[in-house]
């Protein structure tokens, strides 16, 4: 503490304000919605994707998600969607959990269950995408 | 620390001492299909990945899916998307100071239900139709 203020002109009331009790101020807050916003219309296109999907055999399905706008689409929902449901799920976590440990533990298999997910889509949609 | 005995002081009042009001079960009701969605996506993700190995193992998938019991969880799966965009596009209006009066936040909370509703409806029939 000390140590900062001699290296920085800031003063130690300045450093703090606005950030609360987290530490990241409104960093939480602005990424959920800024994710949110992007959902919306991403999540509309998903829907209607996923609709033209039902109507297909294999064949027909992979030449659908193949097609570079639907595979682009799909990939913007995959990115937002994911970072969005891990912001989430970390709050549900953090409301119900008061256990430090099991806290934690959640807290990173969260992370990993979206990477997860977020991954092996991205990876199925551009290996359809490519191989065509 | 935790508490071995039983409270020996008023707590503060938690949910189940209230009547439930539309703004309350709607609030839950986002939470509730937030977290649903975060499991759903596994639906997703398991179709895609069952797409790019090959004919066989979609045609598993599509088996599944394609069940009574898969197309109720797709119906199910389809609403919670939609309920909370919907949810999400009520807190933007919130986020801007807007809609917290007593009658727009009644309004507000009827209106998520049933567009949330009529889309899914919306895409059923799309969904018969196409």
């Amino acid at each position: 503490m000390s140590q900062q203020s001699s290296t920085s002109l800031r003063t130690p009331l300045g450093r703090v304000r606005g950030l609360g009790a987290a530490k990241s101020g409104t960093d939480h807050f602005w990424k959920s919605r800024v994710t949110a916003v992007a959902n919306v219309p991403l999540t509309i296109a998903f829907v209607v994707i996923m609709l033209m999907l039902s109507k297909r055999d294999y064949a027909g399905a992979v030449k659908l998600v193949g097609q570079p706008l639907v595979a682009i689409l799909l990939l913007l929902f995959i990115g937002s969607a994911t970072y969005h449901m891990r912001l989430g799920m970390q709050v549900i976590i953090e409301d119900y959990v008061h256990s430090e440990g099991k806290k934690v533990a959640l807290l990173m298999l969260n992370t990993f269950f979206a990477i997860a997910v977020g991954l092996a889509s991205a990876y199925a949609i551009l290996k359809i995408g490519f191989a065509g | 620390m935790a508490r071995t005995g039983p409270a020996e002081r008023p707590l503060s009042p938690h949910l189940q001492i209230y009547k439930p009001s539309i703004t309350m079960v709607m609030s839950i009701l986002h939470r509730i299909t937030g977290a649903a969605l975060f499991f759903g996506t596994l639906l997703l993700v398991i179709a895609l990945v069952a797409l790019a190995s090959g004919s066989s193992a979609y045609g598993t998938v599509q088996a599944i899916y394609g069940s009574f019991l898969g197309k109720l969880v797709l119906f199910g799966y389809t609403w919670a998307l939609f309920h909370h965009m919907c949810g999400g596009i009520r807190h933007f209006v919130w986020d801007t100071g807007a809609g917290l009066e007593r009658g727009t936040r009644m309004k507000l909370a009827w209106g998520t239900l049933f567009a949330s509703l009529g889309m899914t409806v919306l895409a059923f029939v799309a969904y018969l139709a196409g």
